[in-house]
């Protein structure tokens, strides 16, 4: 007869469960402290993944506060005539509103907001503050995905008849107005510059904080900015709102080719302005805290590898403690494979029991880190499934070495095993 | 019916050879009660350990019902020892924390007996061996040596084998649960069972109707008992 390589098995799935079972739980601080291992292993994988997909999407969602959309075109490097020394981007003096009207006809454009920024004292009757006065438009509060807490944003007419008017963000009003209902903040008087302007809306606030605070600023007619403050036709910068996250590259491509030729320039490398794509941002914040969540996610994957050595080694503790068992098994007609299984089914079910523990105590700790020390945490279905299966692959990987040795025991020798 | 006919057994330790049987032939019919029986490092184990498919020979025939068992290879020895042969150790070998029922029925989870009728096989197997009926759901480890040993008869006897095989049985309990349970072996094989027994001990042996006596891996003398 010749050997046959399918490995033949005489005990049914049933009994092979049953069997494992009464053997897993035989001992149960063993198997408990085993399991503790891939329980760490996989709640720790859990949290941290958790962690870093909870802080990415906060920070993208931060972003994606700034504006949907949003690409801001800003005024090239000025250089000297003659000189090859650049000064910073942005300094130079090239965006025109003019500029900005003619790029607003643009398909994929949605809305057009042309922008100057000045750092002003800004004066009330009882307090004063420096801040950051921004010259804008009415389309303002669309591209930069703000809204009126209190009061009106201006109008086109207001924009274009120069007039004194003031939109004030909420960390402003308390500085300028503490103590003042916000409700009697609209119509006060405040000087900007020394120039008297009346308050007719209060932003909503956003939250953020450094340089994405946007509830600091006060707001003020662009034609207004630039008759009393810069003194200059020119913007500071432009925010175009694209009808889609998808046409971004597509109107990227056009405003470049109409701004070059309102510039009349030729040579695209030495165009006066560059743009600067919201998205970009985004992309490269979040690959940062992927970067982040891929660290954590290692440094916790090593435990879960520790967690697996665990249990190869207190499979092959058993082997040896169960050999005269081994050995009586295959007295009685066990086969080789059937005692591989064996082995090895009690190894997958430590480890898959460990896992679905480690799934439960890694929720609880990602909600409790959520509750307690208030960092925004995701558990993510992918995040259970990865863990899951690992800790099934852990258990075959690991347990195997064990259940082939068991199933190599010579039965002789095995029922002689002191 | 077992028909042994020049078994040799060879083992080498480096470089050395040491031939533990040198060529035994003999046969044991259906029904017999034998004790095969010699001082330690006569063979004895060894022997039994190729009449119980554990082992082969490394030369010679062994025919187990017609069957040739000495050219197998280890699944269908498996298979041999799971149809036909019944092991009694001398030290029980009872999967400790199961119960007497779980420990008789362990041979017919690898014969794939369906598990509602294994329950009924085991009872009448262990009712065979003598076993009192009342501790049939006692953990192993909460008995005797005695009862101990009737479990392992009774495990031995589940699949109905064709050879029920007892190495030094009587070994590791005292001269009067030892009789009981020689007693036990009697009483199968009057019944028809075919009875193997392997002892050092001259008492043991004459339990049975016919001692081969082994020597040095040679069989001395082969007597009847009346």
């Amino acid at each position: 007869m010749s050997e046959t390589s399918i490995p033949k098995t005489s005990i049914k799935i049933a009994d092979l469960i049953e069997e494992t079972f009464s053997a897993v739980s035989s001992n149960k601080t063993r198997s408990g402290l085993t399991m503790l291992g891939i329980v760490i292993g996989i709640a720790s994988v859990i949290a941290m993944v958790a962690i870093g997909t909870g802080a990415q999407s906060s920070i993208e969602a931060r972003i994606s506060s700034l504006g949907a959309n949003l690409l801001t075109i800003q005024p090239g490097a000025p250089r000297t005539f003659g000189s090859t020394v650049n000064a910073g981007r942005g300094n130079a003096q090239t965006l025109t509103k003019a500029d900005a009207s003619s790029l607003s006809s643009l398909s994929g454009v949605k809305a057009v907001s042309p922008e100057s920024t000045n750092r002003e004292q800004v004066i009330s009757s009882t307090s004063n503050t420096n801040t950051s006065v921004i010259g804008a438009v009415s389309a303002y509060p669309e591209v930069h995905n703000m809204t009126i807490a209190q009061g009106l944003w201006f109008t086109d007419s207001q924009v274009s008849g120069f007039a004194k008017v003031v939109v004030i963000g909420p960390t402003v009003q308390g500085d300028l107005f503490s103590g003042m209902a916000t409700s009697t903040v609209i119509g006060q008087s405040i000087t900007v510059n020394g120039l008297p302007f009346t308050i007719v809306g209060i932003t909503a606030s956003k939250g953020g904080s450094g340089f994405g605070n946007t509830d600091n600023n006060v707001y003020i007619p662009l034609s207004t900015a630039q008759q009393f403050l810069t003194g200059s036709i020119y913007v500071g910068s432009i925010s175009i709102e694209a009808t889609s996250q998808s046409v971004m590259t597509s109107v990227t491509d056009e405003i470049t080719a109409a701004l070059l030729a309102r510039h009349k320039i030729t040579d695209p490398t030495k165009a006066d302005f560059n743009i600067i794509n919201q998205a970009d941002i985004a992309s490269t914040a979040s690959s940062v805290t992927g970067t982040f969540t891929a660290l954590l996610a290692a440094v916790a994957g090593i435990s879960l590898v520790v967690g697996g050595i665990g249990i190869m080694n207190m499979m092959l503790t058993t082997v040896t403690e169960r050999t005269r068992e081994i050995g009586l098994r295959k007295a009685i007609g066990a086969q080789r494979s059937d005692i591989t299984l064996q082995f090895l089914a009690e190894a997958i079910v430590l480890t898959v029991l460990g896992g679905v523990i480690g799934i439960m105590l890694g929720w609880g700790v990602s909600w409790g880190v959520t509750r307690f020390f208030s960092i925004t945490t995701q558990v993510s279905v992918n995040s259970i499934l990865l863990a899951f299966g690992v800790s099934a692959g852990i258990g075959i990987l690991f347990g195997y070495y064990p259940a082939v040795r068991a199933s190599k025991l010579n039965p002789i020798e095995a029922l002689r095993y002191e | 019916m077992i028909e042994c006919k020049d078994i040799k057994k060879e083992y080498t330790t480096g470089e050395e050879k040491t031939m533990v049987l040198k060529g035994l032939s003999f046969v044991i019919n259906d029904g017999e009660y034998v004790a095969i029986m010699g001082p330690s490092g006569s063979g004895k184990s060894t022997l039994m350990h190729i009449l119980g498919a554990l082992d082969t020979p490394t030369s010679g025939t062994y025919l187990l019902d017609g069957k040739d068992v000495s050219k197998l290879n280890d699944h269908e020895l498996a298979d041999i020892r799971k149809d036909k042969i019944g092991f009694v150790f001398q030290a029980f070998n009872l999967l400790p924390r199961a119960s007497v029922i779980r420990n008789v029925a362990l041979p017919l989870v690898y014969a794939g007996v369906p598990k509602h009728e294994r329950e009924e096989i085991a009872k009448k197997a262990l009712i065979q061996a003598g076993f009192d009926e009342a501790r049939f759901n006692h953990l192993s480890n909460q008995l005797s040596g005695g009862q101990m040993q009737r479990v392992a008869i009774a495990r031995a006897l589940v699949n109905n084998p064709s050879l029920l095989l007892a190495d030094e049985p009587t070994g590791n309990l005292d001269t009067k649960t030892g009789e009981i349970v020689l007693e036990t072996f009697e009483k199968l094989n009057k019944q028809g069972h075919t009875v193997i027994l392997i002892t050092h001990e001259e008492d043991v042996a004459r339990h049975a109707r016919r001692i081969i006596h082994i020597k040095d891996g040679e069989i001395l003398k082969d007597e009847k008992i009346k």
